[in-house]
């Protein structure tokens, strides 16, 4: 019989060892999966995780991963604060389609001003926005006990509606021929958040997400905040006794994480989406999650898994187009990957031992 | 009394191996019929893995056992009981919500009847001198009661090896005195009992025979009522115990004042302070004696700021700390070490140079405007290592691989070096092996000497006498008067610690 036997310290070997085992296992689970649908197995990996940066369309599709894993990189540092002091913000979602409507409210009534200001008074704005939808739960919490990770997941479908309601009235564009959606940022020079190297992808989220790496890495490896987030998530009462008071550490992290969560959107509606439309969110804010808890809630390790799950979007699309992939590929193969990680995860607390007779 | 020396149980070679510690080695040793047998040593010399393998919970390497005669090897806690083996364990495994019946019900095999049942338990418990309704819930009840079920639940299985593992600890000096009757009445109709303690007194005056353990070996068995306590200390620790030296303090001004605090209870488990009031001198040290629950925790939060309480209640050297929290108490001078080591003072997963971070960082300089001085914060660690003797491979290591006695050395060591104007200790001792204890005490008293004054919050009477010079009890959230402690009896403290519940109805 096998047995789990508790390790007196977690593994440094297998917290990095895991996330790459969750990877190779989803590969291998994924390839199974296509299989059984009648797919070469090896050729839909092979779409998925390598022609997006080396095969033959790999000049448009590069680009598109510091596009994609910018706003998954911004948000997950955000999320990881809050979850290494158990803190659960599950609603980064919402924050980001609210960042982008608030940020994206500045511009729209700027229009048609040209300045300087316009654009970082956006991030601010955005930002702001972020903070705010990340508030309520934390305020809610500390006045009354509601779990956060109700609260902050419902307030994303309230921020949906919230953002069809912007598309289709108060910010639908007036020269739009009746069609919902506001007008397009990428059009207003002073709004618009645009490609700063020509054919990197890279845009001035993909600056905050990297700024984000650093400051969080400094956060929770040098300040003492982030040593109290830390010990509050490891032993609650010994981070009391070190002076952390339980109420400010929920609204710090919700905030801050709602605030990059809030930038993040905001980003995206200034730059590669453009307008706000009814469909705002496309699920970044839960992927971040993933993202989060695959990079070990570490900066570099979130660095690496934004990547990673960056490129599974795009080569979920590539696979869709070139091997008639269902579209639901991508969510199982994330879905997977969280699955696997999790599950190889009782690896750095436990040791497996056969239990002899 | 009835004396057969058969041997109940019998323990012939036992060996026991866990990665890294050999916990049991060649251990053998008899109980016989009717005899109180004390298992004495020190935190971490085997005693509770012997027992262990006694009830079926860990199974021995190496040795046989035997149970009136009959090879004893039980798989689990179930064939254990069945063969006749009854534990209490120090911490009680009982529901708040129910009654004693139905407490005693869910532990056994086949429960009776209620009617039935509640008739056996008042019996048993008449018969046997332990006052306890059986229809009372068990949240009513005090400690002292709540063991008296799981001392009634083992005594409905007629068993015929008990096994005691500290009961005394959440004692008063009187509900212990009826304890020990009810061992004796047990004895006296052939019962074994094998009774783990580290209370040389109550060993002494109780136990028929002691076995002697430390590092896992039997290094002697004796009679302890033969033998000085401090005989038995020595064979324990395997050499001299050291005094501790009270000499050189001197009362000065009253640094901490306490006026009328009061606190609600934080929990539905937690005790309300009421009108706390005392005063502490430079030099000195003020022993608060009580049982565990009677609002120590309480009133310990209550000093290191994790709850505020009302202006004026708590004053530091004239300044008003009420409502302040921790961090500006300890730059203020007002230091404190909780009971529990892993979880509240240190953070069991982080290592000693993080766990330093988690008070000393204002007083020590190891935070500068919010940024962490790792250099500074390991040459702190080292400092207390090396200055308190903390057993450990380095300031690398996590708190949760240092023993115990080295942890709270280390947790002490953290707050003595800072140099305190205050310092609030609770339970310095609790679970800490002799020689560790003895050095804990010593540095607390070398702390007073220099001027600073200490609150020691502790259930272990003999440390209170041996260290303060004022004594007060805390009793339901109530303080007492603090009386000196020369001169004090262990009488006199236990009508102060507030008798025992049920005493009345025992002594009839």
């Amino acid at each position: 019989m096998i047995q789990l036997v508790p390790r007196s310290t977690a593994s440094t070997f297998w917290q990095i060892a895991t996330p790459v085992m969750a990877v190779l296992a989803t590969m291998i689970a994924g390839g199974i999966l296509f299989a059984i649908m009648g797919h070469d197995p090896v050729a839909a990996i092979r779409t998925i995780f390598w022609d997006p940066l080396f095969g033959p369309a790999a000049s448009y599709s590069r680009p598109q991963l510091l596009v994609k894993a910018a706003p998954l990189i911004l948000i997950a540092s955000g999320l990881a604060i809050g979850f290494r002091a158990g803190i659960w913000n599950i609603g980064a979602e919402g924050q980001y389609i609210i960042g982008g409507i608030t940020g994206a409210a500045v511009a729209l009534a700027a229009y048609p001003f040209e300045g300087m200001w316009i654009f970082p008074a956006m991030v601010i704005a955005g930002a702001a926005g972020g903070w705010a939808w990340g508030m309520i739960p934390a305020l809610l919490r500390n006045w009354f006990g509601a779990s956060e990770i109700l609260v902050s997941l419902m307030l994303v479908y309230v921020a949906q509606r919230v953002a069809a309601w912007m598309a289709f009235g108060p910010m639908k564009n007036p020269e739009g021929y009746g069609f919902p959606g506001s007008r397009n940022l990428q059009q207003y020079p002073a709004a618009s958040n645009p490609e700063l190297i020509e054919g990197t992808g890279a845009h001035w989220g993909v600056v905050a997400a990297a700024v984000a790496v650093l400051v969080t890495w400094v956060l929770v490896s040098r300040h003492i905040r982030g040593f109290h987030i830390r010990a509050a998530g490891s032993a609650p009462r010994a981070a009391r006794f070190a002076g952390v008071s339980p109420a400010t550490l929920v609204a710090f992290s919700l905030g801050l994480s709602g605030a990059l969560a809030g930038m993040a959107g905001l980003f995206e509606v200034s730059g590669p989406a453009g307008q706000i439309t009814d469909n705002l969110g496309t699920g970044y804010g839960f992927t971040a999650i993933i993202v989060a808890f695959l990079g070990r809630l570490h900066p570099v390790g979130i660095l690496l898994a934004g990547l990673l799950l960056a490129l599974t979007y795009i080569g979920g699309e590539l696979a869709q187009l070139t091997m008639q992939l269902p579209a639901a590929t991508v969510q199982v193969f994330q879905g997977m990957l969280l699955f696997f990680l999790l599950g190889f995860d009782v690896l750095t607390r436990f040791r497996i031992q056969r239990r002899g007779k | 009394m009835i004396l057969n020396n058969a041997a109940v149980f019998r323990a012939e070679g036992i060996g026991k191996s866990y990665p890294g510690v050999r916990a049991n080695d060649d251990v053998s040793f008899q109980v016989d019929a009717g005899q109180i047998h004390a298992l004495l040593g020190e935190n971490g010399a085997g005693k509770s893995t012997l027992v262990k393998m006694i009830y079926g919970l860990v199974r021995p390497d190496q040795g046989r056992m035997t149970l009136t005669g009959d090879l004893h090897q039980p798989a689990d806690p179930k064939a254990a009981r069945a063969a006749g083996v009854a534990m209490v364990f120090q911490h009680f495994s009982l529901f708040d919500a129910l009654t004693v019946a139905e407490n005693i019900a869910l532990g056994m095999e086949n429960p009776p009847p209620r009617r039935e049942l509640a008739a056996r338990i008042t019996k048993v418990s008449h018969d046997f001198g332990l006052p306890l309704n059986p229809a009372r819930r068990i949240v009513t009840l005090s400690a002292g009661e709540r063991q008296r079920v799981e001392i009634i639940r083992c005594l409905l299985q007629n068993p015929r090896l008990l096994i005691m593992d500290e009961p005394t600890s959440v004692l008063t000096p009187q509900e212990a005195e009826l304890l020990f009757a009810t061992l004796r009445k047990l004895a006296a109709q052939g019962t074994a009992i094998l009774y783990i303690s580290h209370k040389l007194d109550e060993i002494r005056t109780h136990c028929d025979c002691a076995t002697i353990l430390r590092h896992g070996r039997v290094v002697d068995s004796c009679d302890p009522r033969a033998h000085s306590a401090r005989e038995l200390a020595a064979m324990m620790v395997g050499g001299e115990m050291r005094e501790v030296d009270r000499s050189g303090r001197h009362a000065g001004n009253v640094l901490l004042s306490i006026r009328n605090l009061s606190q609600p209870a934080p929990n539905a488990e937690g005790t309300a302070l009421k009108s706390v009031s005392l005063d502490l001198c430079a030099g000195q040290i003020l022993g608060i004696g009580g049982v565990a629950g009677n609002g120590q925790e309480e009133l310990l939060a209550a000093l290191t700021g994790e709850i505020r309480s009302a202006a004026g209640s708590i004053t530091l050297e004239g300044n008003d700390l009420s409502s302040l929290g921790p961090e500006p108490r300890r730059k203020a001078g007002l230091l404190t070490a909780p009971e529990d080591r892993l979880g509240h003072a240190a953070v069991p997963d982080f290592s000693l140079t993080e766990n330093t971070l988690l008070t000393a960082g204002a007083r020590k300089g190891l935070v500068n405007r919010g940024m962490i001085d790792h250099r500074a914060a390991r040459t702190y660690a080292e400092a207390v290592i090396a200055g308190f003797d903390v057993r450990t491979p380095g300031p690398h290591t996590a708190a949760r691989a240092l023993s115990g006695g080295n942890l709270q050395k280390f947790v002490i060591g953290r707050e003595v070096m800072q140099n305190p104007r205050v310092l609030v200790v609770n339970q310095p001792t609790w679970g800490v092996d002799a020689g560790a204890a003895a050095f804990v005490r010593q540095s607390l008293l070398d702390l007073a000497r220099q001027g600073a004054g200490v609150i020691v919050i502790s259930q272990d009477l003999d440390e209170l006498l041996e260290l303060s010079d004022q004594f007060c009890a805390l009793n339901e959230g109530h303080l007492s008067e603090p009386l000196p402690t020369q001169g004090l009896t262990l009488d006199q403290i236990g009508l102060m610690l507030g008798g025992a519940h049920g005493m009345q109805e025992a002594a009839l």
